[in-house]
């Protein structure tokens, strides 16, 4: 990836997970994850406003291959989700780390990001 | 890759979307060379075919070909495959990778008493050629004794020379040929489809394009436990003539079977989301049904799916995706043929 956006962490299932400046942190998918499930035709975002603990079920991403949960990379609440994805989900294979982001977070606990690794596992 | 039936094949050979949209516009190649391939031989061969498909032979001259499905005592589907008419005696069966290990000594236990002879041809591979420029870009790279054929071939026939056979069949809805050719002349010949601009084509697409034009998969939309009636093959079978005892007959014509509850249809999602095999369907006021194979559609932009259900369903389903009901309108497959929408009373979203 040439526009790989810099302090990214991932988790061991694959999501990426990028602190932003204002305390949130952005969550999708790494560009490994998107290469194994193929050409993304469907993406079921999380509800806007709820909150979810860790490694709960949040959203789903479904390619021509098969459907796969996202788990919650970290506990909070659901600021922003990513509404492009609901015409254009192939934005996950073409910019995983970019304009294929899927949902943004306020942590409950802001140093919960400090569990989620720093090198992407594969 | 991955593995089927005792083969590596490629999934895809970068996008299934893209290998999907280049056989409905252009022309796309499937290696397809894990299938299994039966040559039956002798003054038996065409009574001995008559005995064990659900289609009748006599209705094929020679070089025409003819789908059918094995069925076994009880009606069941053994398996699905095309038959050929070599002429002089000689017929070619082409059935399922996924069924070989059953169906060879299936053939050939059913052969007993029959004078014919039946040989597997491990030494030939299978590449189908698909698309609207399919016909186009084939035949010229043909060995010059079927190139004339090939051309001349009109649709569901064959012609063949020596280990050569090509046949103007396919698994996509599309016009193409399949070409049966020994396996060390395939890389050659693939090659020179390539360069003619024909794509590779993985597993994947083949599953859409099939499921686009309506096509069973066998093991999922059909199986040992389901009659032709069931799963949407009942034109396959030939009632005509009336004394031609094919294995299945007494139980196709038992009063249970006839009645029919169990119907074959297709489904298209009317809101966003993704059909998928074992989804139950909700037929409204006359129970419960499964989706057999489902999938994103790449022609026409939505979810469609292949679906047992109750006899006497109406133009609605409802079908439950993650414990939600999703609201589904039946349909008659095919959903596409020859690159164009067979359901176009329903409007479907197109996306780039």
């Amino acid at each position: 990836m040439s526009n790989l956006p810099e302090n990214l962490r991932y988790t061991s299932s694959h999501e990426w997970v990028q602190p932003l400046e204002d305390g949130t942190v952005r969550v999708g998918i790494t560009d490994y994850a998107q290469h194994a499930l193929g050409d993304m035709v469907y993406v079921e975002l999380p509800d806007l406003g709820s909150s979810y603990p860790a490694q709960a079920e949040c959203a789903v991403v479904e390619s021509v291959k098969s459907a796969s949960d996202l788990y919650c990379p970290l506990a909070g609440e659901v600021v922003e989700i990513n509404e492009a994805l609901n015409d254009a989900p192939e934005l996950i294979n073409q910019a995983p780390y970019g304009e294929g982001w899927i949902f943004r977070i306020r942590p409950d606990n802001p140093d919960d990001i400090e569990v989620v690794a720093e090198e992407e596992k594969e | 890759m991955v593995e089927f039936a005792g083969w590596d094949m490629p999934l895809h050979y970068g996008s299934q979307i893209e290998e999907h949209h280049s056989v409905r516009s252009a022309a796309g190649m499937f290696d397809v060379s894990h299938m299994t391939v039966l040559d039956l031989e002798g003054m038996g061969a065409r009574g001995f075919l008559r005995h064990l498909l659900a289609n009748d032979i006599e209705k094929l001259s020679d070089g025409q070909a003819l789908y059918s499905c094995m069925l076994n005592e009880r009606g069941g589907v053994v398996d699905d495959l095309i038959a050929y008419d070599l002429g002089d005696h000689r017929y070619r069966l082409v059935t399922n990778a996924g069924t070989r290990g059953k169906v060879v000594p299936w053939v050939r236990t059913q052969a007993a008493g029959f004078d014919v002879r039946v040989t597997e041809r491990q030494d030939l591979g299978l590449i189908a050629v698909q698309g609207p420029k399919a016909v186009g870009s084939t035949p010229r790279l043909l060995p010059p004794l079927l190139r004339e054929a090939a051309q001349r071939l009109p649709r569901f026939h064959a012609a063949s020379d020596g280990n050569l056979l090509v046949a103007r069949t396919g698994y996509t809805g599309e016009d193409g040929f399949e070409v049966m050719l020994p396996a060390e002349d395939c890389v050659p010949f693939w090659e020179e489809l390539q360069q003619a601009g024909v794509r590779p084509v993985g597993l994947g697409a083949r599953d859409t394009l099939r499921l686009e034009a309506g096509m069973n998969l066998y093991g999922a939309d059909m199986d040992e436990t389901t009659t032709p009636f069931q799963c949407g093959l009942g034109w396959t079978v030939a009632f005509e003539p009336k004394d031609r005892a094919f294995i299945g007959r007494e139980k196709l014509e038992s009063p249970e079977t006839q009645a029919q509850t169990v119907i074959r249809v297709g489904l298209v999602l009317l809101g966003k989301g993704v059909l998928r095999a074992h989804q139950r369907v909700e037929a409204p006021g006359l129970g419960t049904g499964v989706i057999t194979s489902g999938g994103f559609s790449p022609t026409l932009g939505v979810a469609i799916a292949l679906a047992r259900v109750p006899a006497g369903i109406g133009a609605n389903a409802d079908v439950e995706i993650r414990g939600k009901w999703q609201p589904a309108r039946v349909v008659k497959p095919p959903f596409v043929r020859k690159g164009r929408n067979c359901i176009s009373t329903i409007e479907t979203p197109k996306r780039s």
